[in-house]
């Protein structure tokens, strides 16, 4: 393990990961899911709407780290929005 | 060629109509049949073309090479074979490369026959994003996990092995072989699972004794593309070896030293690294067309 | 094909499940973790944060092969699709010389990529290559390792010979699956070649053309060994594609922490290209199934 070069923030975001894949399971497992159309041009599940929650808040991390000068925490706060309006609505 | 007399007006317009449609057709496709030729002759010879090239190279001495250009060997010599195969350096890398592209194939193949048949019948919780994350690997480039593969293969003591490449390659071979069976699995009825059951068969015996058989065409393409991609790659199985499980492709790296490069050598081991796949593309050539649709046409 | 739910496929799956993880997880988390560390072993190494993305996604060299990549990647789909149809439906259909139209055809897929970078090498090479004298000849002072533009001319002729096959393959397995009885229907009608072609061959063949422009989409972006042994990259860095320039800053330049944030990004743009094609391919599927069920 020593090789992998652990930190503690990395450490933390796959945790994160792995926590919201387990809950999407047990949610999946108590509710399944439902295929519908929402603001998205496509119909999608619940996971779909994850991976491309998690896909568009990875490019909006990387617009914000490499091309402007404010914080990452910004970053974060708006992903993490992004993400519950696209849970919800999309 | 007889004809019977016609006898009905019927049998008469029905003749007539056949040899006047024969002639039309003769007539137009002959010149059609031609240029098709032609064009498919030309493409081949686009494809040949660079391959003879490296076989007349292969078969000159380096001073022939470079001293006079001729489009087929003047003084024919097999000395650049004969280098190679006693050479334990030069032939060792071919037998490195078929030990490690032979246990990928088994071990692809093993552990994708089940995950595909799931794929192909059941529906489970996140089936549809795990197809698509193993569809994922299928794509990454190697050169993203170059660095971390060196490492963790010297930290598990696997490095510079035949395994250690095999299970490198596992990481796009299993998923293809997957996509590609899946598509020959869906296209078996499901009442032949049903059937089975009924008449008693457990899972495994049904699987072995019954389902396998039945896709056995599906089975060598899928052998093929995993020989294909196995062979090809280069940038792990180089990184991941140093002198024991060291690959063809990368002991032909050798032949540019710093007094020039070793053409005659070079050519003859590059033709016999497309050996293998001759041999191997001749075994499934019927199915070969099926498999390269993914199963699904 | 009606599926039945039943979770206990998880069983059938695990065993590749394990194993492709092991080869694709592990890795991938140490090149996050990598990424944010200026790592000189294990022992020795800082916290950077975001610093390497930063550096990478405004580093002009790295961009300039981006936009190369991408140049590239569109070039030989733009040449290898049409081509790889036209041959699809030039190739015999039965008998003898369907097989060996097949094999000969196949061939350039079978060999290992260094190698086809070794052919090309001796093929174009201006003093014993056969089409590098033969261009001279004609009076065109062609060279690879000095003209830009022959350079990456010659990749693409060679990516052209190495996989328009695949398409071609694909496309021919596409139009066997067409019943005959359609090619009748279309002589009855008195159908132009180029009506058969569009209302009959290219509906079955748009299937197995994603799959194909996919597949090269995505291997195209892959590339190292065949330019890296045919031109180096150069001349400059005129032919320097994405995989390239990331493998000579790790394994070259041994700079883990900026090699692994370039790695990252470029995974995400595979990510993201990988899952419109997917996503686009299942829609297909989807429609045709309504559409046969209707």
């Amino acid at each position: 393990m020593e090789w992998m070069v652990w930190t503690l923030p990395t450490a933390i975001f796959f945790s994160v990961i792995a926590a919201i894949l387990l809950g999407m399971t047990a949610w999946e497992l108590v509710s399944p899911t439902v295929e519908r159309r929402g603001f998205l041009p496509i119909a999608t599940t619940r996971g779909d709407r994850l991976f491309i929650g998690l896909l568009s808040a990875a490019y909006i991390h990387l617009a914000v780290v490499g091309f402007t000068d404010i914080t990452i925490w910004f970053a974060l706060g708006a992903s993490v929005l992004w993400l519950l309006v696209l849970m919800r609505w999309g | 060629m007889t004809r019977s007399v016609p006898t009905t007006p019927e049998t008469v317009r029905q003749q007539a109509a056949e040899s006047a449609a024969k002639r039309r057709k003769r007539a137009r496709s002959a010149p059609i049949r031609w240029r098709r030729r032609t064009l498919l002759g030309l493409y081949l010879v686009f494809v040949m073309l660079p391959i003879y090239w490296l076989l007349n190279l292969s078969f000159q001495t380096n001073s022939e090479i470079l001293g006079s250009f001729s489009f087929w060997p003047q003084n024919f010599t097999l000395g650049n074979y004969v280098g190679i195969f006693t050479d334990a350096n030069w032939y060792m890398g071919y037998v490195n490369s078929l030990a490690y592209v032979l246990m990928n194939m088994l071990i692809s193949i093993s552990v994708a026959l089940p995950a595909a048949y799931a794929f192909s019948r059941f529906k489970f919780i996140g089936d549809k994003h795990l197809f698509f994350w193993l569809l994922t690997n299928l794509m990454a480039p190697p050169a993203v996990f170059l660095l971390p593969y060196f490492q963790l293969y010297y930290s598990v003591g696997l490095f510079d092995t035949h395994i250690a490449v095999a299970l490198a390659h596992c990481l796009f071979n299993i998923p293809l072989a997957i996509w590609i069976l899946e598509g020959f699995m869906s296209s078996v009825p499901k009442e032949v699972d049903e059937t089975a059951y009924i008449d008693g068969y457990s899972f495994p015996r049904f699987f072995v004794t019954i389902f396998i058989p039945m896709i056995r065409s599906g089975i060598g393409v899928t052998l093929f593309f995993l020989f294909m991609f196995s062979w090809v790659e280069l940038l792990l199985s180089r990184t991941l070896t140093a002198t024991n499980a060291q690959p063809i492709a990368s002991i032909m790296t050798r032949t540019s030293t710093a007094s020039g490069i070793d053409w005659g050598t070079l050519a003859a081991a590059g033709v016999l690294t497309i050996l293998p796949g001759i041999v191997v593309v001749y075994f499934v050539r019927n199915h070969i067309a099926k498999g390269f649709a993914l199963g699904r046409t | 094909m009606n599926k039945v739910y039943n979770n206990k496929a998880w069983f059938l799956i695990l065993p590749m499940l394990l194993l492709v993880a092991f080869s694709a997880i592990i890795p991938l988390m140490t090149v996050v973790n990598y990424s944010v560390q200026d790592v000189f072993d294990a022992n020795t190494r800082f916290f950077t944060g975001t610093e390497w993305f930063e550096t990478m996604l405004n580093n002009p060299t790295l961009q300039a092969a981006l936009l190369r990549q991408f140049a590239f990647s569109f070039t030989i789909l733009a040449i290898q699709v049409p081509l790889g149809i036209g041959i699809a439906l030039l190739m015999p259909k039965r008998g003898w010389q369907a097989s060996a139209v097949l094999i000969l055809i196949t061939l350039p897929l079978l060999i290992p990529w260094n190698v086809v970078g070794s052919i090309w090498q001796l093929f174009t090479r201006g003093d014993i290559g056969l089409m590098g004298v033969g261009i001279r000849q004609l009076g065109y002072a062609y060279n690879i390792t000095r003209n830009p533009a022959d350079a990456w001319a010659t990749i693409i002729l060679m990516d052209v010979w190495h996989w328009t096959p695949l398409i071609a393959l694909l496309c021919y397995s596409g139009l066997r699956s067409i019943p005959d009885a359609y090619y009748q229907a279309a002589r009855i009608d008195r159908a132009s070649k180029w009506a058969v072609f569009r209302y009959i061959q290219l509906p079955k063949l748009t299937n197995v053309l994603v799959i194909g422009i996919l597949l090269r989409f995505m291997h195209s972006f892959m590339i190292y060994a065949e330019p890296f042994v045919l031109t180096g990259g150069g001349p400059g860095s005129s032919t320097t594609f994405l995989s390239q320039s990331l493998t000579t800053m790790a394994i070259g330049q041994q700079d883990l922490g900026p090699s692994a944030a370039f790695s990252l990004i470029y995974f995400l743009i595979i990510l993201l290209v990988c899952w419109v094609f997917y996503t686009a391919i299942m829609n297909m599927q989807k429609d045709n199934a309504n559409q046969g069920g209707a």
